[in-house]
Parts: structure tokens; sequence; C-alpha cells
């Protein structure tokens, strides 16, 4: 309950700032949209849609309210309204999200798990260091070179881009959805590898497994009951960090893939300057950040088996 | 702190001695002679001198059209050209010095700022804490690129903007290693000493707190520089850096992609450069963690471990 009220609060004050830092910063939106092409009428007419003309406070409730009743105005690039511009880009990337989500997770968590039960053997040495190689790549390398090697250069099986017709939504075309998938699990998956290993080592080198081996409990059992439940908990708080990553590595790799997601339409607002748009993403951004994070911490509390029995 | 380092055999004696003084001299030393240390240092050192000496071995101006577009490689243009025809092979040497720059500036900002952050919040505890903690979650709530693009929104792809952005979202994850770090230091006998003899508290972070976090800043400086490197590179490739005709190895990327049939080479010289960057940074980093904390995994991954698994032996 105490974590909610933080993230609200959080969330507020995320708000405050994105709101201050869009609509107060030097040079005002009217400003910045109209760029050279600004005259005294247009800027008038558009500070009046944007509601320059009100005071600081006003303005901020006006925005504020029409999060809620999305009633987020036009965007300045073309005149649709916000939501109904966000709306099919924002199905899209939950879409992505959700399914590189569960694979990177499944399969970090069963490579983390079978690397610390043989610790220090061959698979371990190799999964490690090739975590530790691809932690440190940006996604948009990962995504160029998978394009190099699997649809432009070495092969060309997938295709290199992700355009959907209009009005179909991603899983309309599983195929195209490969490319951008594997991208951003290849991203993930060695920080959640890198937990579940430690978290694995920890658990298995721990009293109470050292207690289920000399009462004679079968090793799968150990493994699988004992061990592998107490990892996965700070696991999965590494995994709710993923989706933070995933939502700043969205932007990215939908841009390489010219994916219809939030990402690639908070590129193109952010070229175009468009105030309205631009606010709406980063907010949603934080707010599933947040989200995120109190879920997180709620299951992770939930699968602790230790901390279930104190309660 | 630092776990004493494994002596060096070779050195002279007036050596040892001004390394036992400098235990993080000694640890960045016995980093860079293990062979994740080595590999790392020789990987990064290389494509940071080619960044730094390009520029003046360039053989043909990166700017001027020279030939067709997307050009196979030849004698004259050993990368080949790019997508108006300039020579892709000066444009490499000269892409990078801009963007080590910038991360290096924005590393050193967010490092600074994270630092000062987290020592005050744990050494001052009380509202400081409160205040300093929550102003970390709020900027912890966008991602980075996400705050990158928010601010380059308003005021346009300015490079001392993205510096900033960039280090001023670096800074929370350095403050909570930082404050956690500092909690447990604050607690020592010397600092009790000092405040006993009335040491002003500035004084104390300054001159017996901040001194023991040379290790772990080190670590998170390391850790932060992969990360710079990493979104100064992807916003450059989103088209928010550093501006056309300038070459950049992130734009450059961007730039010849469609070209990826006609001439490879455009992108995959500056993909392989950056990758080989990161990699190398990042490798040295975990190298350097491993001699001077002693640990096997990442500043965050224990503080994580340890809050949810009290009690594990270790």
């Amino acid at each position: 309950m105490r974590r909610l009220v933080m993230g609200v609060l959080t969330l507020v004050v995320v708000s405050v700032v994105v709101f201050l830092a869009t609509q107060v910063l030097p040079g005002n939106a009217a400003f910045a949209v109209l760029g050279r092409g600004a005259n005294p009428a247009r800027l008038h007419a558009l500070e009046r849609q944007l509601h320059l003309n009100r005071g600081l406070v006003d303005q901020y409730w006006i925005w504020l309210s029409g999060l809620f009743t999305g009633k987020l105005g036009a965007s300045l690039a073309n005149g649709q309204p916000v939501w109904a511009l966000v709306k099919p880009r924002l199905i899209n990337s939950a879409v992505l999200v959700v399914v590189t989500g569960v694979i990177g997770a499944l399969v970090g968590v069963g490579l983390g798990a079978a690397a610390a039960l043989r610790k220090n053997g061959w698979f371990d040495h190799v999964t490690s260091v090739t975590a530790l190689a691809v932690t440190s790549l940006p996604e948009f390398v990962v995504a160029i070179s998978l394009i190099i090697l699997l649809s432009t250069v070495v092969f060309h099986w997938l295709p290199a881009v992700s355009l959907l017709p209009p009005g179909t939504y991603a899983w309309s075309q599983p195929k195209l959805l490969i490319l951008p998938v594997a991208t951003l699990v290849i991203v993930i998956v060695p920080y959640i590898f890198r937990m579940m290993r430690a978290a694995m080592i920890e658990a298995l080198e721990s009293d109470y497994v050292e207690m289920a081996r000399l009462k004679g409990v079968p090793e799968w059992r150990v493994v699988l009951v004992h061990a592998l439940p107490n990892a996965i908990a700070p696991t999965i708080q590494v995994i709710g960090l993923n989706f933070l990553y995933l939502a700043g590595g969205v932007v990215v790799v939908e841009f390489v893939f010219n994916f219809p997601g939030i990402g690639q339409g908070l590129v193109f607002a952010v070229g175009n300057r468009d105030i309205p748009v631009v606010q709406f993403i980063v907010v949603v951004l934080a707010a599933f950040y947040v989200l995120m994070n109190i879920v997180s911490d709620v299951i992770a509390l939930l699968a602790t088996p230790r901390r279930r029995i104190v309660r | 702190m630092a776990v004493a380092a494994p002596s060096v055999p070779g050195t002279s004696a007036s050596e040892a001695i001004r390394m036992a003084r400098h235990p993080w001299l000694s640890a960045a030393w016995a980093a860079a002679r293990t062979p994740r240390g080595a590999v790392g240092l020789s990987l990064a050192g290389a494509v940071v001198l080619i960044a730094v000496i390009g520029p003046f071995v360039a053989p043909q101006s990166p700017d001027a059209l020279l030939t067709l577009t997307f050009a196979k490689p030849s004698g004259q243009f050993p990368l080949g050209s790019d997508f108006l025809g300039r020579d892709v092979m000066s444009r490499v040497l000269d892409g990078g010095w801009a963007l080590l720059l910038m991360a290096a500036l924005a590393t050193a900002f967010g490092i600074v700022a994270g630092a000062a952050a987290g020592i005050s919040a744990a050494y001052l505890r009380g509202r400081s804490d409160g205040l300093i903690m929550r102003t970390v979650d709020v900027i912890l709530a966008f991602p980075q690129l996400v705050f990158a693009l928010l601010l380059v929104s308003v005021l346009g792809p300015r490079l001392w903007l993205i510096v900033l952005a960039v280090g001023l979202s670096h800074a929370p994850q350095v403050a909570r290693v930082i404050r956690s770090a500092t909690l447990d230091i604050s607690e020592r006998d010397y600092v009790k000493v000092a405040e006993l003899q009335g040491m002003r508290p500035r004084k104390i972070m300054t001159s017996e707190i901040l001194p023991n976090l040379v290790s772990p800043l080190t670590v998170e400086a390391g850790l932060r520089l992969t990360y710079s490197i990493i979104i100064m590179a992807g916003l450059s490739f989103l088209g928010f850096g550093q501006q056309p005709p300038a070459a950049n190895w992130g734009l450059m990327i961007n730039e010849n992609r469609v070209g990826l049939p006609l001439n490879p080479w455009a992108v995959i010289v500056p993909v392989a450069l950056i990758a080989l960057l990161t990699i190398g940074t990042n490798t040295f980093t975990d190298a350097f963690a491993r001699v001077a904390i002693g640990i096997d995994r990442r500043p965050e991954e224990s503080a994580l471990i340890d809050e949810l698994m009290p009690g594990v032996p270790r």
C-alpha cells in the first residue's frame, strides 16, 4: 500500500516535470513548433490552441485532466487527435514488450540456473563471457547486426523492416515481429541471466539447501523446490527492471525496423517538435515503469518463501 | 575496503611503495593483468586510438563528394563510399572523437553529481536523505534515452544539452550505489573520531568518506561510460546528435543502412567500432570490479541480493 502511494506520488511529480520541461523551458512551445515560419498572428493562434495564454497552473490542470479524459488535443504535426494517433502504436508496442518479456525471462532464468548448476564448467564460462559482451552492446548494434546477418548481406530469410499496413496490428503478421523481438531478447537476457546465476549460486550454497541434501532429499528436488524459488525472487526484480530497459529499448529498435509502436512515434514526434505527442508518450512510458516497479516488488515479495512465512 | 592487491612481480621497490600508497592504481594495474582486463583494455584502447588520431591521418576530406554513391571498396577508397559518394574510410577516422568526448563529459558529470547526492543522502540522513532519494526516484522513472529525447524535443539537438541530459540521467544510479556504500563507511571508527574532533560535515564527507569510495566510484564510472557511449551513439543514430554533414559513427550507420546490399562496409565498420569500444570498456570495468571490490557481479545486483536474501552467507 505504501508502495502504491509512493508510486502515485512519483507519477504526479513526473507529470509536473514533463509538463514544466516541455511547456516552460526557454522559447515557448509555440515558437519551437513554428520555428522560422513564426509570425505574430500564427504565434498567437497557436498559443491559444496550446492554452499558452493561460496561467501556468491552469495550463497544467488542463493538460492533466486531458490525460485522464483522453482529450489530449491534436498533434501539431498533422492535426490528428493525440489519442487516436498513439493508441494503435501503444497496442503494437505492448505486444512487442510482452512477447519479448516472456521469452526473455524464460531464456534468462533457464540459462542462469543451468550455468549456476555447472558453476565454473565450460557452459558457465561460455555463457558468462557472452553475457558480459552482449550487455555492453547498444540495441541498434544488435539490430543492425541481425539485419546484416539474416535479412540483407549474408542471408535473406527475414524482412529487414516491419512495416505494417495501416489499420492492422502486430499480431496479424508474426513474421514481422521476429527480428524486433529477437533483438530485444538478446539485449535483456544477459541481465536476467547474470542475476539468476548469481542468486542461484547463493541459494545452492545456503544452509537450507545443505540441510535438504543432508536429509537425503533427491538432488532434482533440492534444485527445483529448495533452491530455484529462492533464487527467482531477486531475479524477478531484475526482470521488472528490464522492462525499464525495454521502455527505452523499444525506441531505438522500433525506429530501426520501422515498427509502428510508441517508440517510433516518439522519435518522429521529437523530430517534428510535436510537443503534445511527446508529452503523452513520455508520461505513458514513465507510468509503465512505475507500475512495473510496484508489480515486481509485490511479486518478489510473494515469491520469497521466507517472507511469506514471516507474514 | 580494497582487497589487498595481489603482489605484482617484476616491479621495482619504489614502484611497489607508490602502489601501496595508491590502492586504486594497483587495483587498476592488477585488473589490466588479468586476461579479461587485458582484453578489455586493449579493445577500448585500440578504438580510442583510432578515434583520437583518426582525424589527423584521414586520407581524404570527410565531407568531399568524391565518387559514386555506395561504391564498393577499391584501392583509392579502401572501405568504399557512402550514400553521397564520400570516402567511408575518412569518415570512420573522423567520426569517433566527438562521440567519445561527449560520452566522457556526460560520465564525469553523472559521477560527480551522483556521488555528491549519494554521500550527502547517506551522511546527512533525515530530511536531506528523503528529499534526495525521492528526486532520484523521479529521474529513474524516465528511461535514460527518453529523458534525453524529452529535452531535445524542446530545445533541439544541442550537443551540450545532450551531455547534460545523459549525465543527469546517470546520477540517480550512481547515487544509489554510493549511498549504500557511504552508509557502511559512516559507521566506521575513523569517521566517529573525526566527528568527535569537531570536524565539519562537509569536511568529513570530502576528506574522510570520499577517499574510501574511490573503488566503487571507479566501477560506477566504467559502467556509466559504457552506457554513455551506448546512449550517445543511439541518439546520433536516431538523428538527434551531431547533425549532418558531420561524420559520426552512429549517424553513419543510419545514413548508410539503405545501401547495405551495395556497400555493407559503410555500416559494418562503424557498428564494429562501437561494439568493440563498449565491449572493451565494460569488460575492463568487470575485471576492475573483481580485483578492487572482490565481487563477481555488478554493484546493483549485489545490492538487490542483500536486500532480498538477508542472512545468506557469502
